[in-house]
């Protein structure tokens, strides 16, 4: 039985595949792998995602991006809801993110480098796609790093820990008070 | 196939349990309350709907969840915007409403010109996605055709609609503050819902900045206070979803449930009506022919009396398509007006700006109602407009929203992100729209739909009088919002196409001569007096109010005429 045998025996085991298996398994060929194939994301896409999104909403006192299942929902999202061209942007993007971190961090991918490292290297790819956007025209393609960050702002105040966590949600509120107290440092309503 | 359904011969065997005392058209606002009123005063009504059913509460499945319950956290996907390239551009359309939204590319239609048709083809209809906001008409609006000349004079005044804006009011439950105004009278309301503190701000410098306007809060059929067996409402601002709380006004929640407690309703879903049958001795209609869409056969209805309720293009669709050698342009159609006159409100243009105060104020809760700034144009002499005639209310509200966005990635992002920015206030108008001639739908009998039956051409356009209004739409706005202390005040008209303000009006007038007008001031076609048409296409002029409560007072007062009548043998 090799490793991915066993894996795939304790997936079984647990009535599912294990999300991040793949990350596991292929963890001395990252290297070699492509992001962004396809609209089928692989396991490790997801992970790349979600270590995207996690630099971008960080778990603090509150869940992070990781916490919601951003990059999951990125996938989702990118599958059903972009056009053809947005796709093509964004699957290109993840490839485009991965090198610019080989490039400047001695040809280290995203998911080798530390986190300061990743802050560092999405701040400048976040004021790369202000620049972008500030210049660009309405019908020309939106930058990669917009669209992931769209995506993860979204997905995490959407989802249950950021709504709930990092905002306040109360599904059914009851009754409608137009004018409560508010001080410094409370949180949003998520809707 | 389909294609012949408009030529297949009467069956005669069902002609007994197909018979009725009256049949009503279409289950939406207007038809849900001729089924009720009917039901109510002892006829054996049936209520026949093209599109499946809905059941209050029962049939809202995925309203109870959390947008994170939701594959696309209420978002569409492409595939909506392929099979709905018109309905998915609504606001009330999202992941869990989208069902009550037909199939574009199933329900075609022409656009001659650019016309935006939404339409909700179920039990409920359009009732369930409404947007709730509920204004009487006044004299202002009844007497506007005949003292401008646009239109043909309204056969009724505000005199004869009052007591019956009163009784459906009551039995519908539309929350509203009393403001004693004369040209947007008040009902019979339900507590109000309270402004915000910018809202009551912006009121408060509009009365000192102004003696033309007020801005009050929206009156809408939301149920502050239970009503029977309705709400109240629980504040989750999910209306257009269907609320499982009964919290507002709709067919499935208020008016079918009552007709059914009757005993006298028979509801019949998946049945398209083809035609109105006409009796040319009788001089009378003598029930309908319906295409069931999933037995694909064609049956016949009778009944003493016949609604039209299929909503303003529906019903045009179904006179012109009633044609006979007394008829040939159409049933009731000798003044040739029928399909035509065709009007939205126009609107999507307005001001937005931001407010720097009231850092130390929130809410709880989400109102599904805003703010309402009624008529102040043309409304005497003082406020006489030399660019357009008619008139323009706001609607909007305040509110202290979250940044979606901001510089910068991680915990610095994340801080600015989960505290409420400032607090923003925004107001657009909806106008009125006068009636045209020109603006028409007319069948399009080489273009067929899956049924085979002919699609409409829909040919409409807003015209000099709304283009001016527009200017001054906008540029009101945006001085009230600056007179009220906003700052960073934007402008902004999305200009939407007629149709998209779901306010279609007008196919088959109400007027006081048969020569230039379709119905009486009963709503009873002048050619055929047991047809009545309360819906939209019923409508000889605008006005700028949202129309569904006048359509509910149309049609309650129309059953009791027609009631009234059919025992003095009269129909």
């Amino acid at each position: 039985m090799n490793r991915r045998d066993a894996l795939s025996r304790v997936a079984l085991l647990l009535g599912g595949t294990i999300i991040g298996g793949e990350v596991f398994l292929s963890g001395c060929t990252s290297a070699d792998k492509k992001l962004g194939q396809s609209l089928d994301f692989t396991p490790d896409d997801v992970a790349f995602l979600d270590e995207v999104a996690e630099t971008i909403i960080p778990r603090t006192d509150t869940p992070g991006a990781k916490d919601a299942k951003v990059g999951e929902f990125m996938t989702v999202m990118v599958k059903d809801c972009y056009d053809e061209k947005n796709q093509k942007i964004f699957l290109e993007g993840m490839t485009k993110l991965n090198e610019a971190s080989r490039k400047k961090f001695n040809g280290n991918g995203f998911m080798k480098i530390t986190p300061e490292q990743r802050k560092e290297l999405l701040t400048e790819l976040d004021k790369e796609q202000k620049d972008y956007a500030k210049n660009k025209k309405k019908e020309d393609e939106p930058h990669y790093f917009t669209q992931m960050k769209q995506l993860t702002l979204l997905g995490f105040f959407t989802s249950e820990p950021g709504a709930t966590k990092a905002l306040r949600y109360v599904a059914v509120p009851g009754r409608f008070d137009a004018c409560v107290p508010y001080k410094k440092g409370d949180k949003a309503w998520a809707v | 196939m389909p294609g012949d359904s408009l030529n297949v011969h009467v069956n005669n065997k069902a002609t007994v349990q197909n018979t009725y005392d009256a049949i009503v058209v279409g289950s939406g606002i207007s038809g849900g309350w001729a089924a009720k009123e009917f039901c109510e005063k002892g006829l054996k009504t049936l209520v026949l709907e093209r599109g499946r059913n809905v059941e209050h509460i029962k049939d809202y499945s995925g309203t109870e969840k959390n947008m994170w319950e939701l594959a696309h956290h209420n978002r569409l996907t492409e595939e909506d915007k392929k099979n709905s390239p018109i309905q998915s551009k609504c606001y009330a359309f999202n992941e869990v409403s989208k069902k009550f939204f037909v199939n574009d590319v199933d329900n075609p239609y022409n656009q001659v010109k650019r016309f935006d048709w939404i339409r909700g083809y179920h039990v409920g209809g359009r009732s369930l996605m409404w947007g709730r906001q509920s204004y009487r008409w006044s004299d202002l609006d009844f007497e506007a055709n005949a003292k401008d000349g646009y239109g043909v004079d309204w056969p009724i005044r505000y005199k004869d609609l009052a007591p019956w804006y009163s009784y459906v009011e009551k039995f519908a439950g539309i929350n509203g503050s009393k403001d004693g105004l004369p040209h947007l009278p008040d009902g019979e309301f339900l507590p109000a819902m309270e402004m915000n503190c910018l809202e009551k701000h912006v009121a408060a410098r509009i009365k000192e900045s102004y003696n033309d306007r007020v801005m009050i809060i929206g009156r809408s059929a939301n149920h502050t206070r239970q009503v029977g067996d309705r709400g109240p409402c629980q504040y989750r601002n999910r209306c257009h979803e269907g609320c499982p709380f009964g919290g507002y006004f709709s067919s499935n929640s208020a008016t079918l449930p009552a007709a059914k407690k009757t005993g006298n309703l028979t509801l019949r879903p998946y049945s398209i009506v083809l035609d109105v049958i006409y009796d040319k001795d009788k001089k009378r209609a003598t029930g309908v022919r319906i295409l069931d869409s999933e037995t694909m056969k064609t049956e016949e209805y009778y009944a003493k009396v016949v609604f039209l309720n299929a909503s303003t293009l529906g019903t045009a669709q179904i006179l012109l398509q009633s044609v006979s050698d007394a008829f040939p342009n159409g049933l009731g159609n000798t003044s040739g007006q029928v399909g035509h006159n065709l009007m939205d409100h126009h609107y999507g243009v307005g001001a937005h700006g931001e407010f720097d105060g009231f850092a130390d104020q929130y809410f709880y809760g989400r109102r599904p109602n805003g703010i309402y700034i009624p008529r102040f144009r043309n409304i005497n002499e003082k406020t006489k407009r030399t660019d357009y005639v008619r008139g323009f209310g706001y609607q909007g509200g305040a509110n202290r929203g979250r940044p979606n966005s901001g510089d910068g990635i991680g915990v610095e992002l994340k801080e600015q992100l989960t505290e409420p920015g400032p607090w923003s206030m925004g107001i657009a108008a909806w106008g009125e729209h006068l009636p045209d001639f020109r603006n028409k739908a007319t069948l399009n009998k080489d273009k067929k739909d899956k049924w085979g039956l002919p699609t409409l051409d829909i040919d409409c356009e807003y015209r000099e009088n709304e283009k001016a209004m527009r200017k001054d739409m906008m540029a009101s706005a945006a001085e009230m919002l600056e007179k009220a202390g906003m700052k960073n005040i934007n402008t902004f008209d999305s200009d939407p196409a007629p149709g998209f303000c779901i306010h279609e009006m007008g196919t088959a007038r109400m007027g006081r001569d048969p020569k230039t007008s379709v119905l009486n001031g009963f709503n009873q076609m002048h050619d055929v007096k047991n047809v009545f048409i309360t819906d939209g296409a019923c409508m000889g002029s605008s006005a700028c109010q949202n129309p569904s409560l006048t359509y509910m007072a149309l049609t309650a007062r129309a059953v009791d005429h027609a009631v009234t009548e059919l025992k003095k043998g009269n129909i």
